[in-house]
């Protein structure tokens, strides 16, 4: 089956962003087809490459990295979110004056569109978060 | 439309501001407008309020994003479901939310109401037959 899979929460704050982790792990491990994943509201927060957690704890942005380099996952940051909540890649960050830019590895930042059109072609959009 | 359309559902439960899930939500449904799918919003719980009519947000220090449901219709998102029983459990009817309104192309560019009033079993099948539900 292809699933789309839409992260709406950050990652730590809230249970959602490790859920669509193991779900799109575990679906992958059956076979299963991953259209894309796409992060939207706080959910963009798991695309910083920044992120510092204890080293005791899981990385989920690590996680993320590392499951799209070994699957060529898409992973997606919604521009407009991440806009809001300072997440930029390198164009981004030359287009808006910033000094630097912290997007993670393997994640792209496009628009709202990119959503959409998981929608259209997934069997089923799988929402993770309130 | 084309025959391959499929059926999108924005589901608005939140109250317009306290959270950016409204605002955030209302954009997906402007920029999904241009996808020709088969579109429609549902608002139930404190999701009703998003179109309460005269929302003044200047002394709150937040965008009034009211205004932009009107260009909804615009967009050819012109079925507004709202749960009757959420309106009523806060106290509210139909006269309390905005006027908002669409050309019916089909209808010799009639302006018909984009609001309707379900009850909950209505709301129920309505899910029932979409393929994508985008909750906010």
């Amino acid at each position: 089956m292809k699933f789309g899979i839409l992260v709406n929460e950050g990652p730590y704050q809230h249970q959602a962003a490790d859920t669509a982790f193991n779900f799109t792990k575990a679906a992958l491990d059956k076979g299963h087809e991953i259209v894309r994943v796409f992060f939207y509201h706080d959910g963009v927060n798991n695309g910083t490459r920044l992120t510092t957690p204890p080293q005791d704890d899981r990385n989920i942005v690590n996680q993320w990295s590392e499951l799209a380099k070994e699957h060529e996952l898409d992973l997606v940051v919604c521009v407009a979110a991440a806009q809001r909540r300072g997440i930029v890649d390198e164009d981004e960050a030359k287009r808006h004056g910033k000094n630097a830019d912290n997007i993670a590895e393997g994640f792209r930042i496009s628009g709202l569109g990119q959503l959409i059109e998981m929608g259209i072609k997934a069997d089923r959009l799988m929402a993770f978060g309130d | 439309m084309g025959n391959g359309a499929k059926k999108f559902m924005y589901v608005n439960r939140r109250a317009p501001y306290g959270t950016i899930y409204a605002l955030e939500g209302l954009e997906v449904v402007l920029i999904g407008a241009a996808f020709d799918q088969d579109v429609c919003m549902a608002f139930v719980d404190d999701g009703v309020y998003q179109l309460q009519k005269g929302q003044d947000t200047a002394e709150s220090n937040m965008k009034n994003f009211s205004p932009t449901y009107r260009a909804l219709g615009d967009y050819e998102v012109t079925k507004l479901y709202v749960e009757k029983e959420s309106l009523e459990q806060r106290g509210m009817s139909e006269d309390d939310l905005m006027e908002l309104t669409y050309e019916d192309e089909d209808d010799d560019y009639q302006e018909k109401p984009s609001i309707r009033i379900v009850n909950r079993g209505e709301l129920t099948d309505l899910m029932e037959q979409q393929d994508v539900i985008l909750n906010y």
